[in-house]
């Protein structure tokens, strides 16, 4: 049951304080000018396809003529600011700012998981599918019917017009949730699918079951 | 028995929408009357018996004839914008329709194609002269728009378009058969996925400078680069309502406006600058950038305008009877057969022969050779203009003497020295071989001196490090950090400017990114002390089209810089190699390219092809053609490729060296066309901007997009270099690309 209670645990702590937070500290010493100066305001962090816009502006940091702009690493509330007069001198690593963002429903349930399932990744890019006696049972019962052991050749690899027998390594389970689709090109270090011990199977279901049910998003997710 | 009348009612409805579109809800007089005057007819006309109908029916046609007769002679060249962009608007499908007797579309069909907004035709052209009838062929290409079909991208072409037409116009010289190329496009699209949207226009625009056969260009809609692409032309025709322009009007706008993305610029705005553009097809004729204005009927030509046709079909037939009758027989009588011209009934074969061919590619050449002679200021005097003159016959002479007369003797008599060389140097080996062989026998012969033990054994000498550059950057004149813009991916500490832009030469300590320099830090550190001597310094940017508060610019530009214009040519050397140089600074006016920069290339280019020498395009930074100057800065186009092209058939050596942000025209043309290309690092080299491309495209793309690194990997420039290294990287190059034939020799 050591597993159960680590999870409960989490969650419990995740229920307290359903936030994730992030401090922003001074890169380097010098003169600050905060920009933002209110607790609770509202900013963004990176944004566009590829990130390439950054963050709302928080602060001018200046040392030996030179300003830097400190901006939100990511989206959420201020919940800390710190009280600096105007070009006032910080040590590096002083810490300027918290931002706080709720944790989405995606997000916790991404955290129990991580906490509770052995993950087991792609060794290389290609396209991958099970062994055909564990496809048929996935299709039949699903894929929490299929009880893995290290060192079982579980899925097959298939790339550039050949086939590898690809091992399972880790912990010995049931697979929880499979990540990927068979025939599709998966990338290398991307999850496969992630394996729990058989008798915690129950226990995790409820927990995601009621995170999904009960779990309260704000509006900025 | 009212259904000829329904039909013709909504037909007059559809020319009421069109004339609407056009004049975009400006109020006129003339058009609320039409309307009335329909809506009268369309609620009355069943009422009346038919022949009277039918008689109204024609009065109204009349007056619909005649009020666009009258709207036309009120077109301001923003309504000739809209005209073109108009769904209704021919297409080239029409004209393939209705000018050619015949076509076979290749190379894709609708979209099915690999890139449906270029259109490739075989088609052929029938005359009969007496008694015989000529099928004469001809390929036909050009951008397509489709009536707005959405597929066609508005007539947009990619990159790989362009190769497709570059493709067939290949097969069109070698079946030695004429191009008529139809620019129905608003600019390129701008995508940097290979070949490259400026690669391959300045491909294009290389091989057509070379094309043996007729090229006819028709312009209806010429936007920029993408007009380009297919219209370097013999004989360069435009339709009367067409535009041919740098940058559509709302682009002007929007920079003249200083607009931000997400903003629109006002429709006065955009008005303004369509007209201060010179967009028309009059504008540019007087300009001298179009050879021939083709009359459409009142308010543009549109599909059911047969006659219009016929008048096209006239006009492209002469056009390439022109160019071929220029070019062809004994030049004494060319005169004469140019008089054929007048009569249409006489028929003219469209094949070249070698010696016809090469009379065309000179026409070409000096056609565009000879444009916007107007758009810049010479300021060089009477004497200097002598003294060049009497310069360059001496050194035509001494280049035949010394690379032609000489050299062809000389390399007689080189091959018979080597020849001589080799045998002594053999017969010298084997007595060397002896007497060592010899030595080592002899008691003493153990006594071989020792290699200097101290080279071996003690440090290498410190270099001097103080005079490592001769230029010193006012950036390392201040007392100042700086941060490195890779700090977060790649930890690089703050930097103090003196030491990184004087010691470093502005290369990051930790990442190598290479922090913007301005160009005298490489006139000093890459060309050797004291060697570098300008030329045409007195060639001037002005403001051809008296575009409103540009001369001010201008005019802060070269006072800021203390230079006439943005291309600086010299004559330099490098570890004693003599080269050519021509260099786009960034700091006037951004390295913009214009009538004034256009001709001091072009002629930095001769000069080396006079004197045999290497040429070096050293691009400090370029954003583009200046689009002040309209037309005149985007002709410099295909003028300076044509340049090129000479330049480089004539057996000469051309390296690009791109340094900060190299953009737009001059990258898709005359720097683009060159084998030898090469950036410093840190560079961005592209065909539009991040924001252009996501205005024009909606695509949002990577913040690596423009990198060089991107551009090598794609195969546009063939290596990136340090900036510390560009010295010994040239020379090397120079070497290497220039090899035996460096010098031309």
């Amino acid at each position: 049951m050591r597993l159960n209670q680590k999870i409960n645990q989490l969650l419990e702590e995740l229920r307290t304080n359903p936030y994730k937070e992030i401090e922003v500290k001074a890169p380097c010493s010098g003169k600050v000018k905060l920009i933002q100066t209110k607790t609770g305001e509202v900013v963004l962090g990176p944004r566009g396809k590829y990130k390439q816009k950054p963050g709302t502006l928080l602060a001018y940091l200046t040392r030996e003529n030179n300003q830097k702009k400190i901006c939100a690493p990511q989206k959420g509330r201020l919940s800390f600011v710190a009280s600096l007069k105007e070009n006032e001198f910080v040590q590096a690593g002083a810490l300027l700012f918290k931002i706080k963002n709720h944790l989405s429903k995606q997000e916790v349930i991404k955290l129990i998981l991580k906490e509770a399932l052995s993950l087991f990744r792609a060794p290389e890019k290609g396209k991958y599918y099970f062994l055909p006696a564990v496809d048929k049972k996935i299709k039949a019962k699903g894929c929490q019917s299929v009880k893995v052991v290290p060192g079982e050749e579980i899925v097959i690899l298939n790339r550039m017009k050949r086939e590898t027998y690809v091992a399972y390594q880790g912990p010995a389970g049931v697979i929880y949730v499979v990540y990927f689709q068979p025939g599709q090109i998966v990338e290398a270090g991307d999850v496969l699918f992630g394996v729990c011990p058989e008798r915690e199977l129950e226990a995790i279901k409820e927990v995601v079951l009621k995170v999904q049910s009960e779990w309260e998003e704000n509006g900025l997710g | 028995m009212f259904l000829d009348i329904e039909k013709e009612i909504q037909f007059l409805e559809e020319r009421l929408k069109y004339i609407k579109d056009i004049f975009a809800g400006k109020k006129s007089k003339d058009i609320s009357l039409l309307q009335g005057k329909l809506e009268d007819f369309k609620e009355n006309y069943r009422q009346l018996k038919p022949g009277l109908a039918k008689q109204r029916l024609a009065s109204l046609q009349e007056l619909f004839d005649f009020l666009e007769n009258k709207l036309d002679h009120q077109l301001s060249p923003m309504d000739k914008v809209r005209i073109v962009r108009h769904p209704q608007r021919i297409c080239l499908k029409d004209i393939l329709e209705n000018v050619y007797d015949n076509y076979t579309e290749i190379g894709g069909q609708d979209e099915y194609s690999i890139d449906p907004a270029m259109l490739i035709a075989r088609a052929y052209i029938t005359r009969k002269v007496g008694k015989k009838i000529y099928h004469q062929p001809v390929m036909v290409i050009g951008q397509e728009k489709g009536h707005g079909e959405e597929f066609r991208n508005g007539g947009s072409v990619k990159p790989w378009g362009n190769a497709k037409a570059l493709q067939y116009m290949k097969v069109a010289e070698k079946e030695n058969i004429p191009i008529h190329t139809y620019v129905f496009t608003p600019g390129a699209y701008p995508i940097e996925d290979y070949p490259g949207a400026a690669q391959q226009i300045a491909r294009n625009l290389y091989e057509m400078a070379g094309i043996t056969v007729p090229i006819v260009a028709v312009f209806s809609e010429g936007g920029s680069g993408g007009a380009e692409a297919i219209a370097l032309a013999d004989y360069r025709l435009m339709l009367s309502h067409g535009y041919y322009s740098v940058i559509s009007p709302e682009g002007a706008a929007a920079i003249e406006g200083k607009i931000r993305s997400g903003q629109k610029a006002s429709p006065e705005l955009i008005e303004k600058c369509a007209a201060f553009l010179k967009i028309t097809a009059d504008d540019n004729r007087v300009m001298g950038y179009i050879d021939k204005v083709i009359k459409e009927p009142a308010l543009g030509a549109r599909p059911y305008h047969y006659d219009f046709f016929k008048l096209l079909r006239q006009e492209v037939i002469k056009a390439t009877d022109e160019i071929v009758l220029k070019v062809r027989g004994v030049g004494l009588l060319r005169s004469f057969a140019l008089r054929k011209l007048n009569n249409p009934n006489i028929y003219v074969n469209w094949t070249l022969g070698k010696k016809a061919q090469k009379r065309l590619l000179n026409l070409r050449y000096n056609k565009f050779r000879q444009m916007s002679q107007h758009a810049y200021l010479d300021g060089t005097s009477w004497w200097q203009k002598l003294t060049g003159l009497c310069s360059e016959a001496g050194w035509v002479i001494y280049g035949l003497l010394r690379y032609d007369f000489f050299k062809r003797n000389q390399q007689r008599l080189a091959h018979l020295v080597d020849d001589l060389k080799g045998e002594v140097l053999a017969v010298g080996l084997r007595l060397q071989h002896g007497w060592e062989r010899f030595k080592q026998k002899l008691p003493w012969s153990k006594l071989t001196p020792k290699p200097d033990l101290c080279e071996l054994t003690s440090l290498s000498k410190w270099d001097d490090q103080e005079d490592k550059y001769v230029y010193l950057s006012p950036q390392a004149k201040v007392d100042r950090a700086v941060s490195c813009p890779n700090a977060d991916k790649d930890g690089c500490l703050d930097q103090w400017a003196p030491d990184l832009f004087g010691d470093m030469a502005g290369v990051c300590a930790y990442c190598g990114h290479h922090f913007p320099m301005e160009h005298e830090w490489y006139l000093y550190n890459v060309f050797d002390l004291n060697s570098i001597r300008e030329f045409n310094q007195n060639i001037e940017a002005t403001n051809p089209l008296d575009f409103p508060g540009f001369s001010h610019k201008l005019l802060q530009a070269k006072e800021k810089t203390g230079h006439k214009s943005a291309c600086l040519t010299f004559e330099a050397s490098i570890q004693g190699i003599k080269i050519v140089v021509a260099v786009l600074m960034a700091k006037f006016r951004g390295g913009t390219v214009g009538a004034a920069e256009g001709e001091k290339f072009i002629r930095a280019i001769e000069r080396a092809n006079l004197k045999y020498r290497p040429f070096l395009a050293y691009v400090h930074g370029t954003a583009g053609i200046r689009i002040q100057e309209g037309t005149n800065g985007v002709i410099q186009m295909p003028r300076c490729t044509l340049a090129v092209r000479r330049y480089l058939d004539s057996g000469g050596l051309y390296i690009v060296v791109y340094d900060t942000n190299s953009y737009a025209g001059p990258v898709a043309s005359f720097l683009g066309c060159s084998p030898y290309q090469f950036a410093i690092r840190s560079s961005n080299i592209g065909f539009a901007g991040p924001g252009v491309i996501q205005e024009t495209t909606g695509l949002e793309i990577p913040p690596n997009y423009h990198k060089a690194y991107n551009a090598l990997s794609r195969g546009h420039i063939q290596g990136i270099w340090d900036r510390r290294q560009m010295r010994d990287n040239l020379y090397h190059a120079l070497l290497t690309m220039g090899g035996d034939r460096l010098y031309y020799q």
